[in-house]
């Protein structure tokens, strides 16, 4: 088992050495350097940038100097803890970076715990009780859910909210919190504001677990050692409970690899929509406005919470199935 | 979704496809020994009803995406100041107790006091609506003169008009715009999945039948790309499209943008079917033949597994719809003049105008209605496909 996780950790580098490759190259794949391009916004903006404040930002970023030797400068910044400094929003970026972060990462995993207490009791029931109303509706909300872009919920909820109860259900915060310090007080308020954009974002993710399971749940039915297990007199729920749904769940383990890190990718877009203050919308913003040391950094940290995604559920996969972690020896 | 199956006819074994078992009892073994893998796949689609009506729902929004001029009631790129937000319109069939089509004529007046437009149906003015009417002048398929429409103003000359999904901010017709978004959001998700087809194949091809090295390359590569959060990349990608560029340059790297990570999935089925086929008697039977590497793959192998190929890409078109309608929605996909679904979605961004216009909303429901067509049909395609199920 050790040896399993030192084996996935020593891989760890080498995929953030790639990572940080691929966006090095995103920074740099807008035409012309970003210096520039804002230099020429300001221009057109009225206001200017003096001289020596530019040189100074072209040998930091090593602008005049080849590409490797750039990359070189930006990782080396990055590995002292350096994120660097945002031009658009005229601060560093960690500072800017800090607290969205951590709603980033609060909304991410609340959506995964909520999806997962959601879809396995429905999709239990529904193979449990195969072809009844209850798996016919499931069924028909699952469709839904996944043709459903997360958008469209968001605003059509916001639409309802509004219309019906004059409500307007944007952000994390009341605004009294908006700018406060942490405090007991504003984490009940997060809390409050947190559980829409939850639902809205965990659906598609309900649906498609849901029926994992109950497709997972079906074949382990199916098997001999359930009718064993009856005829030897177990009560049908607690055999149900007991087996199949504990072998019906290994699978499910494996999606955390992909699901973890589309809910943090995901979330871009309901968080633009609802106006959340987490780092998606701040990417957008920074791409569009051409910021790209900062739109890179946050796609660094999007690659990083992906890895670390799937580090989860291999490790988990390993522990749960020892077919998994034997395989290697 | 049938829960009574029969077991497998023992007499319809065959040695060179695999994918002849079926649990149709009702033909007789003659027919069903005889019949090509297509037909086999066919007879078990057709009892999925779902995906049959899925299918039809379709053939109309293909039809749409072909001719949206000849659905469209107005130039979908004409703006008008004066008609802007006007909410939608019902088309009402009966008039005094006779057939006659027709809508309410919409009256705006502006508020005084909040200085919005409100639109109020008339009620005595109606406008006669005919179908099959003479409209804006068009071209089918960029070859035909025409201006036949569907439906529209019965006479031609009159200067009022019908808007069944209302307008937007500008005044443009949404039911019209709605009708030209569906050719690009639909073509986009197909060039894209075509492109992620010819990919996967290529790429999945060449790792399993080497296998070796060369599999090893292409694995690392996919679990790489598999690892990325795509989502962020597209954003980052499409963003750094120059803002010059033309509505058809925009169009193809989006697709190019797309595919690139769709392409991975339908690799490793690729792989992993040419894998395990790899040791199959049939092929080695062609090796012994003197069959070339190429005709093993592309004649003997490849068809064997053509309608998984088929339902994985049907099941790949709608997460590139929906793709392409973020990316647009967010203002980095295409951009106006342009008109996609996302294009369409982009003017109901915030609060304030749905707010004041929620049938700006409404071209959500394409999308929905469209994705969901195509996972049903697609799910009833690999149901199909597959014969041990």
């Amino acid at each position: 088992m050790l040896q399993y996780i030192i084996k996935r950790l020593l891989l760890l580098p080498f995929l953030l050495f790639v990572f940080s490759i691929i966006a090095f190259i995103l920074i740099q794949a807008p035409p012309g350097d970003f210096l520039t391009s804002y230099i020429a916004e300001l221009a057109a903006s009225g206001s200017s940038i003096e001289r020596a404040q530019i040189d100074a930002l072209r040998t930091l970023y090593g602008l005049d100097q080849p590409y490797y030797i750039q990359y070189i400068k930006w990782v080396s910044r990055l590995l002292t803890g350096d994120l660097g400094f945002s031009l658009d929003w005229q601060k560093p970026i960690s500072e800017l970076i800090g607290e969205r972060l951590a709603l980033t990462l609060a909304l991410g995993i609340g959506t995964f715990i909520f999806t997962w207490m959601v879809a396995i009791p429905i999709g239990i029931l529904s193979a449990t009780k195969q072809y009844s109303f209850f798996d016919y509706f499931f069924t028909v909300f699952n469709y839904i859910g996944v043709a459903t872009p997360t958008f469209m919920t968001a605003l059509v909820l916001m639409w309802i909210a509004f219309k019906y109860y004059g409500l307007s259900i944007t952000g994390l915060f009341s605004p009294e919190y908006i700018d406060a310090t942490w405090s007991f007080d504003r984490t009940i308020d997060l809390l409050k504001h947190l559980w829409l954009p939850v639902v809205i974002l965990g659906m598609d993710g309900t649906a498609r677990l849901a029926r994992v399971m109950r497709a997972n749940l079906l074949d382990e039915l199916k098997k001999p050692y359930m009718e064993m297990a009856r005829a030897k007199g177990l009560s049908e729920w607690r055999l149900v409970m007991k087996y199949p749904v504990r072998l019906a769940l290994n699978p499910l383990v494996s999606t955390i690899g992909w699901y973890l890190p589309l809910i943090f990718s995901g979330s871009v877009i309901v968080a633009t929509v609802m106006n959340l203050p987490t780092i998606g919308p701040m990417l957008l913003r920074a791409l569009i406005s051409q910021d790209m040391y900062l739109a890179g950094t946050i796609i660094l940290i999007y690659m990083i919470l992906a890895i670390i995604g799937t580090l989860i559920s291999d490790i988990l996969l390993a522990w749960l199935d020892p077919r998994i972690r034997m395989e290697d020896n | 979704m049938n829960p009574a199956k029969s077991p497998p006819n023992p007499t319809t074994s065959m040695g060179s496809t695999s994918t002849t078992m079926s649990d149709d009892t009702f033909r007789d073994d003659d027919a069903f020994d005889v019949a090509p893998n297509w037909k086999l796949v066919w007879w078990r689609f057709k009892k999925h009803r779902l995906a049959l009506v899925s299918g039809v729902v379709l053939m109309v929004i293909a039809l749409i995406a072909v001719f949206p001029d000849f659905f469209s009631t107005r130039n979908p790129h004409k703006t008008s100041a004066m008609q802007s937000f006007m909410p939608t319109q019902g088309i009402h069939f009966f008039f005094e107790g006779s057939l006659i089509p027709h809508m309410d004529k919409l009256v705006g007046k502006r508020n005084s006091t909040t200085l919005k437009m409100e639109w109020k149906s008339h009620k005595t003015q109606k406008v006669p609506v005919g179908f099959f009417v003479e409209g804006y002048d068009y071209q089918i398929l960029g070859i035909i003169d025409t201006n036949i429409h569907l439906f529209g103003v019965s006479d031609p000359k009159s200067l009022q008009s019908i808007h069944l999904l209302g307008t937007d901010r500008l005044g443009r017709d949404q039911w019209s715009r709605l009708m030209h978004g569906t050719r690009v959001s639909l073509s986009i998700g197909l060039v894209a999945v075509s492109l992620s087809i010819f990919f996967g194949i290529l790429l999945g091809g060449i790792s399993g039948y080497f296998g070796g090295w060369v599999d090893m390359i292409i694995q690392r590569f996919i679990e790489i790309l598999q690892s990325l959060p795509p989502i962020p990349i597209w954003m980052a990608l499409t963003a750094s499209l120059p803002r010059d560029w033309s509505v058809e340059q925009t169009y193809f790297a989006i697709t190019i943008i797309l595919s690139m990570i769709g392409w991975t999935t339908l690799a490793r089925e690729v792989r992993g079917r040419f894998l395990s086929m790899r040791e199959e008697d049939f092929v080695m039977a062609a090796h012994l033949s003197g069959c070339s590497q190429m005709r093993i793959i592309f004649r003997h192998m490849l068809p064997t597994f053509t309608s998984h190929i088929i339902a994985t890409s049907t099941l790949a078109v709608p997460v590139m719809i929906i793709n392409e309608t973020f990316l647009s929605f967010l203002g980095l996909g295409l951009r106006p003049p342009a008109i996609s679904w996302g294009v369409l979605l982009q003017e109901a961004q915030n609060l304030q105008s749905i707010a004041l216009a929620p049938w700006l909303l409404l071209p959500g429901l394409a999308v929905i209605i469209t994705v969901l067509a195509l996972n049903i049909l697609g799910d009833g395609l690999r149901d199909a496909a597959d014969p041990y199920s």
